[in-house]
């Protein structure tokens, strides 16, 4: 038992826990006082507590990473979330695959925030720092894991809780210090290389929202009503390029291993996340028209408040168990629920009031904005995005007016919209065109003022070309559904527009041209998009016009194929052909056949039978013990178009009885215009025993040609004594045959050896050999040495089996080619405008 | 009138129409009875059904019945008022689903028979180990 680290990081818990709540009292103070002296003295001790905090929270991070890297499964964390085999990158989503952890990580990067603010600016720390201590006092409780005696309230779920400690087993009454030889490994969901950096993005994105809030609130507090807004600015546009970095990583980590044939599902969790995004994205919008003409501030305030509280909500929702079944994104219930909610209550009461309180002192601006402004075409578009996020937050909250509604004793029977993606979709996309249309025109008011009449000439040949572009997108393409027709041209007309801003940006100050890149690169996602989800295609698609039951008339297509092995079917143009389960070796890069294996007692190691040779290249030889990863079974599908292989996909299945048994992840062939994505809906299950057809006697000579199951051409090659089976020596006595048979496969040629064996000269023994792929068992029944001939029994079974779902996705690559191009404009942004901060030398 | 004043308009309208048409989209939680009505009276609304599974003494499910292709299967479902109703679905059965007790079923009743659109499984074991595996 190692109890010194799990003591040590629970103390450095309850140290973070104490460091933050005194410099947040320090730096009240610092802000409060009016005496310079006494000002400074208590920055200074405010100063040294957060620094103590920061080093409290390096010490729980290293705790609990040797807890997970030394493998101390008497620790509940490293049991429920790590294991032996567990390969070493993925300890590190171990880390956050918890609850506690993911905590863990948000306060390990408000720490890292909290520096930088601390070494950036001066005038502001004090009053910033105070609520960003305390937004790291609420954190810090979450894994407190304290019980405050007399009221017996548990305070916070601790990382570092024993596992004797967690889980009741009488195990524990025997044996108090048993420890498990094996963890119960990590979800096979999250062993994915985008699993190791979406959630530290994604949590760097969330941090990032916490300065604005603070120089905000800050602002309020301390009268200073519109000079936050040039400190939080570059924040909010860095948090607003992460944050959207984070939510599509963890789109691109559910199209590469979920099964849902996307990358967003419109699931509760992922809502909850993207409406704030889109909060911040219309904050910054704001701020950025206040900083250029002095409007907007009032509702700039309102934004980056709403920023932060929903950030909050979003966490309630997602760990407070509240979504239920309504999220595939179960984080397990703690008990925080109320923690949770009183973290949110907090500070979004507290920010109402405060700005409530301060509402009228805040200056703001009567004259009435020209629809030829800029100013206009953002705040127009500001109010969009918050209508587009009001969309999807209403619905998003079902089951909290639920909640509500039973608390106050009534009940509700409301739920979420049955088809999730088919009901956002039919709002998000208008959003998307308006949105489109609004920031492609609000460009030409960017630059320069313009009345009527210039707006009419700048416009005409962006129009143009948009119309021209559009209408070859639409021919080429094939676009003749008219939402899709319009989704289309508003998106070519964003970039376009942005285009010609662009061309005159980079001759007169290349430096400002930011915006117009992350606007290029929205109305690229917004194609992209279009073209992904909308003309997504099912290969597999199969209009056989089967039942789906005899008893219903109703006739379904169905999106899912059944394939035998090596028996192609001809699908939407290809021909698809299961070849059959592999596995993969841990340290190669290969898929091996499971024929060609032998198991060995160690579930992780495997003999080869005979040469593995992938790809042209002999990776094993017969004999070589092979390591595996047992979960993984990868199941080879070739689609072939006009005779020529299109594709070869291994799509994955990952069985682990203990992490929620069965996972199906596709395999993605990517082309620069469409992805073929094919994932298993249902694999067979090898272990049960299969059912073997009647008998089949042949009578053969050596070398004589005949048919197995009246399909397979083979031949009896020879037949050999041999002196001993599977390396037991056969009694000198005893007589025992093998017999070669060689099969022709679909593809290759397979060989049987079944054995005939004489013991005690009259006991017969009959070990039959079965050929897998082929779905066949060969016995040797019997020698008929009178006519030199060999007596075979053949049975055959149902052919291996698995059952599929292929889709393509067309020009999926313009999406993730316009994320990269606005992560480029939000770079290029946050760069000028931190440039501009440091030169105002505040 | 305030350009400002028409914009508030504008939003307002739109938040309305947005609520409205959120709550004429939302689905509800019913039984099999309530979901039979609903159907008779000609709507198509896909409502929630949470339901149990039954099980024999050895813990395996009744009334399961796979489609000879595999693509479709069908199972038994008894709601909250106790009400055993077959149910059909159009997907190959999901490989935890024998592994499930209660079940939510998204669908609707087409010519008295119940087809479910969308399953949510709610299984026992997952992320809530209840033993350890001690003998490893």
């Amino acid at each position: 038992m190692h109890y010194l680290i799990g003591n040590l990081g629970h103390f450095a818990v309850i140290t973070a826990f104490v460091t933050s709540l005194l410099s947040a009292f320090a730096y009240w103070k610092s802000t409060t006082l009016i005496e310079i002296e006494n000002k400074n003295s208590w920055l200074q001790n405010g100063r040294f507590a957060f620094y103590a905090h920061v080093l409290a929270v390096l010490v729980i991070v290293a705790s609990l990473f040797v807890i997970i890297y030394q493998h101390y499964f008497e620790y509940h964390y490293a049991y429920s979330h790590s294991s032996l085999h567990l390969p070493g990158q993925y300890m590190l989503s171990c880390f956050w695959e918890g609850q506690e952890g993911s905590f863990l990580l948000w306060m390990f990067w408000h720490a890292v925030v909290g520096i930088v603010l601390i070494k950036t600016q001066k005038s502001w720390e004090a009053s910033t720092m105070t609520i960003f201590t305390l937004v790291q006092a609420f954190l810090a409780s979450m894994i407190l894991g304290v019980v405050i005696p007399g009221i017996d309230l548990k305070l916070g779920s601790s990382p570092f809780i024993l596992l004797r400690d967690a889980m009741d087993d009488p195990i524990f009454k025997l044996q108090p210090d048993f420890i498990p030889k094996d963890g119960n490994g990590l979800n096979a969901l999250l062993q994915n290389y985008w699993m190791v950096i979406h959630p530290p993005t994604l949590f760097l994105g969330f941090a990032l929202t916490l300065p604005p809030f603070a120089f905000c609130i800050a602002g309020l507090w301390q009268k200073k009503y519109s000079d936050w807004i040039r400190p939080a600015l570059p924040w909010s546009l860095l948090g607003g390029g992460i944050l959207g970095l984070g939510i599509l990583m963890g789109g691109y980590w559910a199209y590469e291993t979920l099964n849902f044939g996307g990358y967003w599902n419109w699931d509760p969790v992922e809502n909850a996340v993207y409406v704030p995004w889109l909060i911040l994205i219309a904050s910054i919008h704001t701020m950025i028209t206040f900083k250029n003409s002095n409007t907007a501030l009032k509702s700039s305030i309102v934004l980056v408040i709403a920023v932060f509280v929903l950030l909050l909500y979003s966490t309630f929702l997602a760990r407070s168990g509240i979504l239920g079944d309504a999220s595939v994104h179960s984080f397990t219930d703690l008990g925080l629920s109320g923690q949770l909610l009183i973290y949110l209550l907090f500070f979004m009461l507290g920010a109402i009031v405060l700005s409530a309180v301060r509402w009228k002192e805040i200056p703001s601006t009567e004259k009435e904005v020209s629809t030829y402004s800029r100013e206009f075409w953002i705040f127009i578009g500001a109010t969009t995005l918050c209508l587009m996020g009001f969309q999807v937050l209403l619905p998003t909250s079902i089951p909290v007016y639920n909640k509500i509604i039973s608390l106050f004793g009534g009940s509700s029977n409301l739920a979420p919209p049955a088809n999730q993606v088919e009901f956002y979709s039919k709002f998000q996309l208008w959003f998307g065109v308006a949105i489109a249309l609004i920031s492609g025109t609000g460009q030409f008011f960017w630059w320069k003022k313009i009345d009527h009449a210039k707006l009419k000439t700048e416009i005409s040949t962006p129009l143009l070309i948009t119309l021209l572009v559009s209408v070859l997108i639409i021919s080429i393409a094939k676009v003749y559904n008219v939402p899709y027709i319009i989704l289309t041209i508003a998106g070519v007309y964003l970039i376009v527009s942005n285009l010609t801003v662009l061309l005159t940006l980079t001759k007169l100050n290349p430096k400002l041209s930011g915006g117009a890149i992350a606007h290029i690169g929205v109305g690229m996602m917004l194609i992209g998009v279009m073209f992904s989800a909308g003309y997504s295609n099912v290969v597999s698609l199969n209009n056989s016009g089967m039942l789906i039951s005899k008893e219903l008339p109703t006739e379904f297509n169905r999106d899912n194929l059944l394939l035998f092995i090596n028996e192609p079917r001809a699908m939407a143009g290809y021909d698809i052909e299961y070849k059959g389960a592999r596995i993969e070796p841990r340290h190669k890069s290969a898929y091996i056949n499971k024929n060609d294996v032998e198991l060995t007692l160690d579930p992780f190691k495997v003999v080869a039978t005979k040469d593995i040779i992938f790809r042209d290249e002999k990776l094993y030889q017969a004999k070589d013990t092979i390591e595996i990863y047992p979960e993984n079974t990868f199941y080879e599908i070739e689609l072939r178009k006009n005779g020529k292989i299109a594709a070869t996909l291994f799509p994955r299945v990952q069985i682990n009885p203990a992490m929620g048994g069965f996972i199906a992840s596709p395999d993605i062939k990517r082309k620069i215009t469409r992805d073929l994505y094919t994932h298993v809906s249902l694999p067979m299950n090898r272990e049960d025993e299969p059912e073997w057809g009647n008998l089949e006697e042949v009578k053969v000579k050596a070398n004589e040609k005949f048919y197995v199951s009246s399909k397979y051409s083979s031949t009896l090659e020879s037949i050999t004594r041999i002196e001993e089976i599977d390396g037991v020596k056969i009694e000198a006595e005893d007589v025992a045959v093998q017999a070669k048979i060689k099969i022709q496969g679909e593809h290759e040629a397979y060989y049987a050896e079944p054995i005939f064996l004489i013991k005690n000269k009259s006991q017969v023994g009959r070990l039959s050999a079965e050929v897998n792929d082929l779905g066949i068992k060969i016995t040797l029944l019997n020698i008929l040495p009178e006519t030199n001939e060999f007596l075979l029994g053949i049975n055959a079974r149902q052919k291996d089996w698995v059952v599929i779902k292929a889709l393509e996705k067309p020009f999926i690559n313009i999406l993730w080619l316009g994320t990269f191009v606005l992560m480029i404009g939000f770079g290029m942004a946050m760069v000028r405008r931190f440039r501009d901060y440091n030169l105002s030398g505040e | 009138m305030k350009k400002s004043h028409i914009l508030a308009i504008a939003v307002i309208g739109v938040a309305i129409a947005i609520i409205i048409s959120t709550a004429g989209d939302a689905s509800t939680y019913v039984n099999f009875e309530q979901a039979s009505q609903l159907a008779s009276t000609g709507s198509s609304t896909q409502v929630h059904v949470v339901g149990q599974l039954p099980k024999d003494a050895m813990g395996n499910i009744q009334g399961l019945e796979n489609s000879e292709d595999r693509l479709s299967f069908s199972f038994t479902l008894i709601d909250d008022a106790s009400k055993e109703q077959k149910v059909y679905y159009n997907e190959p059965m999901p490989p935890d689903f024998t592994k499930s007790e209660k079940i939510v079923v998204i669908g609707n009743y087409q010519n008295d028979r119940f087809i479910a659109k969308k399953i949510l499984l709610k299984c026992p074991s997952k992320y809530n180990e209840q033993k350890l595996n001690a003998g490893v």
